[in-house]
């Protein structure tokens, strides 16, 4: 198991410039408006499985918690898109017209403080980002700064989603409950629900998700990105050194939950609603095994583990819905057991050799007698 | 919010609260005990606990049809029967799964967590295959019904009583297993210093089988414990699993004292606070404060030093 020290090698910047070609030329070349929009939304996932290739890959913290962050994104979308929706005109049939139309039928009567920020689309998107960050922030300074790490943040992680589930569904009346904040129709006035508009959205969503993995990449070439993997592998060394551990798990936390909210943001926008169903703690820890699935230590092969298990779940549940969850429960296993590294780690160990075994008999057909000391290397 | 209440009322009102919380206890108490011994003792996290909870009360749906169609004499101890194969038939395959998968991965404890998840989710389409999706509910014995009437207002449950009576044998049964006999010694020689325990010569790989396959047993009998309060589904198991985990790592993770008195603990303000607040606000309170103790106190309530 050899992590990727350098990731900014010329390997995986060909590797990011495939994956710019595919989702952004590819998939738009030869997928219709509806399952380019099924593919956006799979994108969206996709930014969790980068951010937990940060936080679990290389800074060795498994957060099964990261739907909170995606949920939060979206919600704050969602928030925004929804007051644009429930206008006093569009919604004169209410009792109290102006509010979101669930909180009518709860019987709230007005806008509850924390909605009225959303009116603004400026705030809107720095909450999209900000929120996720100091909810992360604030459970991260409390675990990291007492050492609290691997199983037992794990596990405290889980219990946030679920309490954040919980609270989402009791608090209908703020909330939308269960069924999630629906009906969500333009921004700005302009209609997201057109395939035009899905078309549109899909490219921002690529290009965002591209901009977030060269960022992410940024991060792991550099100083910072060392002492990641070092104090993964041996953190009291770290410690001695002279670092401030916590620091560092507290930003790289932040970091993957700020990407998640981009992400759940990205999945509103899209997908037109928002719902706990993406918050709880199935949804993030199928985010966890789209990483696994990718390689916990590949960028890259996290976007490709994201579109590989969803496109399956898709396919799978349209045609056998009974077989969906033994497959996937077997995915889960032989992930675990056989491939820890995933795709990438398959990509690594069987594909690159035959690449360049293949480039090796080239050379040597090229040229004869350099046939012989080739043997011998291998 | 007390004024249409008169004080007798009120004291009732507390002593039916309270029985509520001791029966949830006894819930918790269950669901956490095999947890702590898989968890606290051996390290593992088995996300799949609650499947094997759901294994032990199927066996209890089965063998209840089973006597009510073949044998109606014995109904009326066909529970405790049931309760003994489920205790075999979860640890079974609780043994199983360690010699199959968990073996493999006890240096990588995420990775087993992640595994054990793709378990329960096996398990779990495999009980709605084999169950159906419905949730099924087991026949009680007649006298396992009804309830006690303590005085005029306050009447207690008789399942609420056995399942506290189980309880209290299992716990009983649990700690006798492990501080008054062999294996539970060699269980915590292994804890304590596995090399040091390989040393003088346990079999610590048996020891782990078996331990795991004891946590695993004591999920099939709270399982079947269960049938008597609720109805079981195929997806069941997973409501309980975050709980269940909170209640272990409160305790401190290698302490089953810490883990009943946690239970205790939680279950006591859950119900409390159910009678002011509504049920989901109860949990999110509960909830929030035991994560909110656990960042200030990562190691739990009762911590036992253990040399890794």
């Amino acid at each position: 198991m050899t992590p990727l020290l350098n990731p900014l090698k010329k390997t995986e910047l060909i590797g990011f410039v495939i994956l710019a070609a595919i989702i952004v030329i590819l998939l738009p070349a030869v997928t219709d408006a509806f399952r380019l929009n099924l593919v956006g939304k799979y994108l969206t996932y996709a930014f969790v499985a980068v951010g937990l290739v940060l936080c679990w890959g290389s800074a060795g913290i498994l957060s099964l918690g990261q739907g909170i962050f995606f949920g939060l994104g979206g919600y704050c979308m969602a928030m925004f898109l929804k007051l644009e929706a429930s206008t006093p005109e569009a919604t004169k049939i209410q009792s109290t017209p102006g509010i979101p139309d669930f909180m009518d039928w709860n019987q709230v009567t007005e806008l509850p403080w924390f909605w009225e920020p959303f009116h603004s689309f400026a705030f809107t998107l720095l909450a999209v980002v900000a929120v996720p960050a100091i909810l992360a922030f604030v459970i991260g300074f409390a675990m990291f700064t007492r050492r609290v790490g691997g199983v037992y943040f794990a596990i405290i992680t889980q219990a946030i989603a679920a309490i954040l589930t919980i609270l989402i569904i009791g608090q209908q009346g703020y909330t939308g409950g269960v069924n999630g904040i629906t009906d969500l129709r333009t921004l700005h006035g302009w209609d997201i629900r057109t395939d035009t508009a899905k078309t549109i959205l899909y490219f921002v969503n690529a290009f965002l998700l591209l901009g977030v993995i060269a960022l992410s990449m940024l991060v792991r070439s550099s100083k910072l990105g060392r002492i990641l993997v070092a104090l993964r592998d041996k953190e009291d060394r770290v410690r001695f050194s002279g670092y401030d551990v916590a620091a560092y798990k507290i930003f790289v936390f932040c970091f993957a939950a700020a990407i998640s909210g981009i992400g759940g943001a990205m999945f509103t926008l899209q997908v037109g609603f928002m719902s706990p169903s993406f918050v709880g703690i199935v949804p993030s820890i199928e985010m966890v095994i789209y990483c696994a699935v990718g390689g916990r230590y590949s960028l890259i092969g996290a976007v490709y583990g994201t579109l590989l298990v969803n496109w399956g779940k898709t396919t799978f549940s349209e045609s056998f819905p009974e077989l969906w969850l033994f497959a996937m429960g077997a995915l889960f296993i032989a992930v675990v057991m056989a491939f820890p590294n995933g795709l990438a780690g398959i990509y690594k160990s069987h594909v690159q050799p035959l690449f360049k075994r293949l480039a090796t008999r080239n050379s040597d057909r090229r040229d004869a007698p350099a046939e012989a000391p080739a043997a011998i290397a291998e | 919010m007390f004024a249409d209440y008169s004080w007798s009322e009120l004291g009732s009102i507390f002593a039916m609260q309270g029985f509520a919380g001791l029966v949830l206890f006894s819930v918790f108490v269950l669901m956490a005990l095999g947890l702590a011994i898989i968890f606290g003792q051996m390290g593992v996290i088995n996300m799949a606990h609650g499947e094997f909870m759901i294994l032990g009360a199927y066996v209890t749906y089965l063998c209840s049809n089973f006597f009510q169609s073949t044998a109606p004499a014995l109904m009326p101890i066909s529970f405790f029967i049931a309760m003994v194969l489920a205790f075999f038939a979860s640890g079974a395959l609780g043994m199983l799964v360690e010699m199959g998968l968990i073996r493999f991965l006890y240096k990588r404890p995420l990775d087993t967590l992640l595994a054990t998840w793709g378990l329960s989710l096996i398990l779990q389409q495999a009980y709605r295959t084999i169950f159906g999706a419905r949730e099924v509910g087991v026949t009680l014995p007649e006298w396992m019904m009804g309830s006690l009437p303590l005085t005029d207002i306050i009447e207690i449950p008789i399942n609420g009583l056995i399942v506290m009576a189980i309880t209290l044998a299992i716990t009983l049964a649990v700690y006798l297993i492990m501080f008054r006999s062999r294996f539970g010694a060699k269980v915590r020689a292994v804890v304590q210093n596995r090399q040091m325990a390989g040393a003088v010569g346990i079999d610590t790989e048996r020891v782990d089988r078996f331990t795991f396959g004891l946590g695993c047993g004591i999920a099939g009998v709270a399982g079947s414990a269960f049938t008597m309060i609720g109805s079981t589904g195929p997806s069941s198991g997973q409501l309980y699993i975050v709980d269940t985990f909170l209640v272990v790592v409160f305790g401190g993770a290698t302490s089953l004292i810490g883990t009943v008195a946690s239970a205790f603990t939680i279950s006591q303000a859950q119900s409390t606070m159910e009678f002011f607040l509504s049920g989901s606000m109860a949990k999110v309170l509960t909830l929030l404060t035991v994560v909110g103790i656990l960042m200030l106190r990562p190691q739990g309530l009762f911590v036992l030093k253990v040399r890794r």
